[in-house]
């Protein structure tokens, strides 16, 4: 079976970003991209399908720049077969993202497409539900665990307030939540391996796809700052101040 | 300019979460349309009808939408979408699950965890797990949404006399299927739900240490409890209690924060909290940034000792 993981290079999760001061957006210049964590959970987790030889073939793909290709490349480190970049220098929404991904689930055939529940970037947790959508396939977001037969898929997913087990028929689309596994560290061996293998670049217009974004944004800003309050010197004046100054016990 | 909000229920009550998004649908402008979509949900129809501001509830009950099937409930809501302006769903596990689907369907994009309606197309939303705050504009025919339940209040649950139209539900998909569900039972308020949350980060210790130290200060309070990311995936606390941009957002009127550093993914979880109180050994913890009273000290004694002074 063949399993296509699309995955999303972003500011790296240790970074604190900083808002650009004229609002237009945030400062991501000369700052350390990576793969998105939920995205890399995502590729572990085909990784892990194929060592059980239930996957023969896995499929990296990822849209945007050119740069993305380290990003494929790191994919490939832990164990993707061949990768795919979608070209192009437009910002890309999810709905774009989806059609892109729709276009090659048509083209390859897969029969699971697994990827992040949701880009640390504009944490929008939109794109798989998309592609399921657009492609007319059920889906399992936030999964916890994935249980992958040759017709079927069983994936455990956390809900508010504990988690559901759903049985999906194949293909579908399962998005990552964080337990789902913890990715392998990338080998030296596997870093020089990972750049032989086949990246395809190809552009959305060769897939017939209008990337042109729907949403526009106006401005960013700082978050509201919350100003730190007092430090009390004991827990008799912590108890008092709550009774009394903030009056919530 | 109608709006329509999905109802968050398990097919016996309407979810709390439901009241926020409604709040944000009134602040749009225009009617207000409750759908719920379940299974002998009738109770939780003639609850939002009874949801102050909410002008009709259209009410879709088979088997089918009992367990909130993502395929089934976009289902649902694209065959009453017609005519809608805005549809919204609460920004939770459920309708961050279903809403990417449905406008993927009608071919617009989405707005996630809108905090803030400025105009009836204009929002914002926090991005970079809330380290920036994003105005968006959608001009689009339908704008759908999700709604983060924290920016807004909770509309009044009774006042309101809206009409029930029952209307027909759409067939199963086919292609997915409920096999069950561990739902941790409750015997204090849920997490998002909370008046006051006792927190636990990584100096608990242990899952031990966690219960012994804070379960007794939770009981004193009537809190829910949560725990920190560090906490959780150390096995201190079940995943279900974690706090942050990837657990629960939560905005309670009182946060207490004990052992945790406060790294930038729990603060964009709870600094939206009335009053954060923080116990923490370290003085240079970046949680005293954010608290209102700031303890510091080891946990290990000032916990027990607080619980004695409640």
């Amino acid at each position: 079976m063949k399993v296509l993981v699309p995955v999303k290079r972003v500011v790296d999760y240790n970074v604190k970003v900083r808002v650009k001061s004229d609002g237009t957006g945030v400062d991501i210049a000369n700052v350390k991209m990576s793969m998105n964590p939920f995205d890399e959970i995502a590729v572990e987790e085909a990784v892990r399908l194929k060592e059980k030889g239930v996957v023969t073939e896995i499929i990296a793909v990822s849209c945007g720049v050119t740069q993305c290709q380290e990003t494929l490349r790191t994919a490939m480190a832990i164990g993707a077969d061949r990768a795919i970049l979608v070209e192009t220098d437009v910002e890309l929404q999810p709905l774009a993202v989806a059609k892109l991904l729709k276009a090659l689930v048509d083209k390859e055939q897969p029969g699971l497409v697994i990827l992040g529940k949701q880009a640390i970037d504009d944490d929008c947790n939109q794109t798989g539900q998309m592609l399921a959508a657009l492609a007319d396939l059920p889906q399992a977001t936030f999964a916890s665990k994935v249980e992958l037969t040759a017709d079927a898929v069983t994936v455990s997913r956390e809900v508010d307030g504990g988690s559901e087990t759903l049985k999906l028929t194949l293909p579908a689309i399962v998005t990552t939540d964080l337990r789902l596994n913890e990715p392998r560290y990338v080998t030296l061996p596997n870093i020089m391996k990972a750049k032989k293998k086949p990246l395809e670049v190809i552009k959305p217009d060769a897939l017939g796809v209008d990337v042109a974004p729907r949403i526009k944004t106006l401005k960013v800003s700082e978050p509201p700052k919350r100003g730190a309050g007092v430090k009390v010197p004991d827990v008799a004046t912590l108890v008092a101040k709550l009774k009394n100054e903030a009056k919530v016990i | 300019m109608t709006t329509l909000v999905i109802a968050e229920h398990d097919n016996a009550t309407l979810k709390g979460a439901t009241l926020n998004t409604i709040t944000a649908a009134t602040q749009v402008g225009g009617d207000v349309h409750v759908l719920v979509a379940g299974s002998n949900a009738g109770a939780v129809a003639a609850a939002a009808a009874a949801v102050a501001g909410v002008a009709k509830v259209l009410h879709a009950d088979a088997p089918a939408l009992a367990e909130q099937l993502a395929e089934n409930v976009a289902a649902q809501v694209l065959a009453v979408a017609a005519g809608y302006s805005h549809i919204f769903f609460p920004a939770t596990a459920h309708g961050k699950n279903v809403a990417p689907r449905v406008a993927a369907k009608l071919d617009v994009g989405q707005l996630s965890d809108i905090s803030k309606v400025i105009s009836a197309d204009t929002f914002e939303r926090p991005i970079y797990a809330g380290n920036a705050i994003a105005t968006v504009q959608c001009t689009q025919a339908v704008k759908v949404a999700t709604v983060r339940t924290t920016g807004f209040d909770p509309a009044a649950a009774t006042g309101g006399s809206a009409a029930v139209e029952t209307i027909a539900a759409v067939a199963d998909s086919g292609k997915s299927a409920f096999v069950g569900k561990e739902i941790a039972k409750l015997d204090r308020p849920e997490l998002t739900a909370a008046k006051i949350i006792v927190s636990g980060g990584r100096a608990m210790g242990s899952s031990e240490k966690f219960n012994e130290v804070l379960t007794p200060l939770a009981d004193k309070l009537g809190a829910a409890l949560g725990a920190s990311r560090a906490a959780v995936d150390a096995g201190y606390a079940p995943n279900d209690w974690q706090v942050g941009q990837t657990g629960k957002i939560v905005a309670p009127q009182l946060y207490v924060a004990c052992g945790i550093s406060g790294a930038i993914q729990h603060l964009a979880g709870m600094k939206d909290s009335k009053v954060i109180v923080a116990i923490n050994k370290d003085e240079e913890a970046p949680i005293f940034s954010v608290a209102d009273y700031g303890l510091v000290a080891d946990l290990f004694v000032a916990v027990p000792e607080l619980i004695k002074a409640l």
